[in-house]
């Protein structure tokens, strides 16, 4: 029988970390994530992991730290945010091209500039790009069980993974939970026993050797193979989680979009915000549909197509900027995704929620309703929009 | 797939290489020639030599071999040419030289 409780996002990672167990935890403290580390560290304290926890002096060295041990054979853990991550950022390439598979929780949290510590996506989004994988929970029951689907795939696909999850609101968000028994999860993450790895004595080994021009090509390349090879790893795991606990996991969830005539594309936790709009708004009659991105990297560009096919019009929700004068990343990444499907729905970009603003039921009504618009004009105006900033032209 | 590190050449395809780049071998850096870096060039001297091996443990590249109590010839295949054993040498044997290639 699973255990009924209730607690934190946060506290939900330190507990799915003390269930895994694993060999090495490199962390550093900084908010939102901070008491991850904190918690985790009472349990080492209490003697209920026998983690080795490496106090370090920064992000940077947390990261090197997790390197270090994962090529000498360990399962390493990390947890940070925001400017942490930040400064993980060189580290974050090296890990992820040495194929270490490295399990971080971030609890996102923006980027200084202005300063700021609440809750957007800019942190991870920037490090879409680095070959980690990336998956994102709306809900603190979604983040634990996501931070325990991450360490088979990450070790089954030899890559580092980000667990993400939204700071404050379901990092220190308080809410039900169901968790796993312990002896369930043991045996669900297995023991790591790597091929390679520095410490075994019969078989040295060079890890993160300089690759020349002749040589660094081939290695992205395959590289790049081993992010798209981790598809199938992902259902798998979903699948084997599913059989455990009941809980369906996929690439993305389909809220209310078999009639659905337009539909939100949305990350993390304000698909919970607007799942409710959905409800609202269907009591009312109108056909609208939800899609949340679970999974980032690897982009499910396919599937992802086929379901916004279902829609006239979709509105991709970024809680990131990308000053790109195009867009956020997932409005980029969604809409290229349809491009060569013939009967594609108009897809808008609504970057949102930057530095924890709320995104409320009657933004996602706004929204709707400018879909519905669109939809009827035939007429998609300026696809690069924002929603809840306050705008002079409108007052 | 437990390459050897000489089995890895310019010819290896993006589906050959190792993963993450591993190298299943030690002290593989023996086979590279990073001699060709150098710019200036250390010449030894036999005849000044006393051998009293200063230079040897002063090369930052191993590159200078010491074979029972005496030093060889440089190991042009890893010298750089950073001239520290020039500096170091008491007795001048060591010249340093603008390499023509």
């Amino acid at each position: 029988m699973s255990i009924k409780d209730r607690m934190s996002g946060n506290e939900a990672v330190a507990i799915a970390m003390k269930q895994i167990n694993p060999d090495v935890m490199g962390a550093f403290p900084i908010t939102p994530s901070t008491e991850i580390p904190q918690y985790f560290s009472s349990f080492i304290a209490n003697g209920e992991v026998d983690t080795e926890f490496i106090a370090v002096e920064s992000e940077h060295s947390a990261m090197s730290t997790c390197m270090g041990a994962s090529a000498a054979g360990a399962r390493a853990v990390t947890a940070t945010s925001s400017a942490g991550l930040a400064f993980m950022w060189e580290l974050l390439y090296v890990a992820a091209s040495s194929r270490l598979p490295i399990t971080m929780a971030v609890v996102n949290r923006a980027l200084t500039g202005p300063i700021n510590i609440n809750n957007d996506h800019s942190d991870s989004m920037g490090a879409r790009d680095s070959g980690w994988l990336q998956i994102y929970a709306e809900t603190n029951q979604e983040v634990y069980d996501n931070f325990i689907q991450a360490i088979p795939i990450s070790e089954a696909c030899r890559l580092p993974i980000m667990v993400c999850q939204d700071g404050f609101i379901t990092s220190h968000g308080v809410s039900n939970i169901e968790l796993i028994e312990d002896e369930k999860v043991k045996e669900f993450v297995g023991e790591y026993e790597p091929e390679n790895y520095l410490l075994k004595h019969e078989n040295p080994l060079a890890v993160g050797p300089y690759g020349t021009s002749p040589y660094y090509m081939e290695v992205k390349r395959s590289q790049a193979q081993a992010m798209k090879d981790a598809m199938p790893v992902i259902t798998d795991v979903a699948e084997k989680f599913q059989r455990m606990t009941g809980r369906e996991y996929g690439f993305f969830e389909e809220y209310m979009m078999d009639d659905a005539e337009v539909a939100l594309v949305v990350i993390g936790s304000s698909a919970g915000t607007g799942k409710e709009a959905v409800d609202r708004q269907r009591a009312e009659g109108k056909k609208v549909g939800l899609i949340k991105l679970r999974v980032f990297r690897p982009f499910p560009r396919i599937p992802l197509a086929e379901a916004m096919c279902k829609v006239k019009a979709v509105a991709i929700m970024d809680k990131a900027e990308s000053f790109s004068n195009s867009g956020g990343p997932l409005f980029n990444e969604a809409r290229n995704s349809l491009y060569d499907l013939e009967d594609k729905p108009y897809a808008i970009n609504y970057i949102y929620g930057l530095g924890g603003r709320d995104i409320t039921v009657e933004d996602y009504y706004d929204i709707f309703s400018d879909l519905f618009v669109i939809y009827d004009n035939d007429d998609p105006g300026d696809v690069y929009r924002y929603i809840g900033v306050r705008d002079s032209r409108f007052r | 797939m437990l390459k050897k590190a000489e089995e890895l050449n310019e010819q290896v395809t993006w589906q050959e290489v190792t993963t993450g780049a591993e190298i299943y071998e030690p002290a593989t850096s023996k086979q590279i020639n990073t001699g060709e870096w150098r710019v200036m060039m250390p010449v030894f001297l036999e005849d000044k030599c006393r051998q009293c091996l200063l230079c040897a443990p002063f090369c930052p590249d191993s590159s200078i071999p010491v074979k029972d109590g005496k030093r060889l010839d440089f190991d042009f295949k890893h010298c750089k040419g950073c001239g520290i054993c020039v500096k170091v040498c008491p007795f001048g044997a060591i010249d340093f030289v603008k390499e023509e290639k």
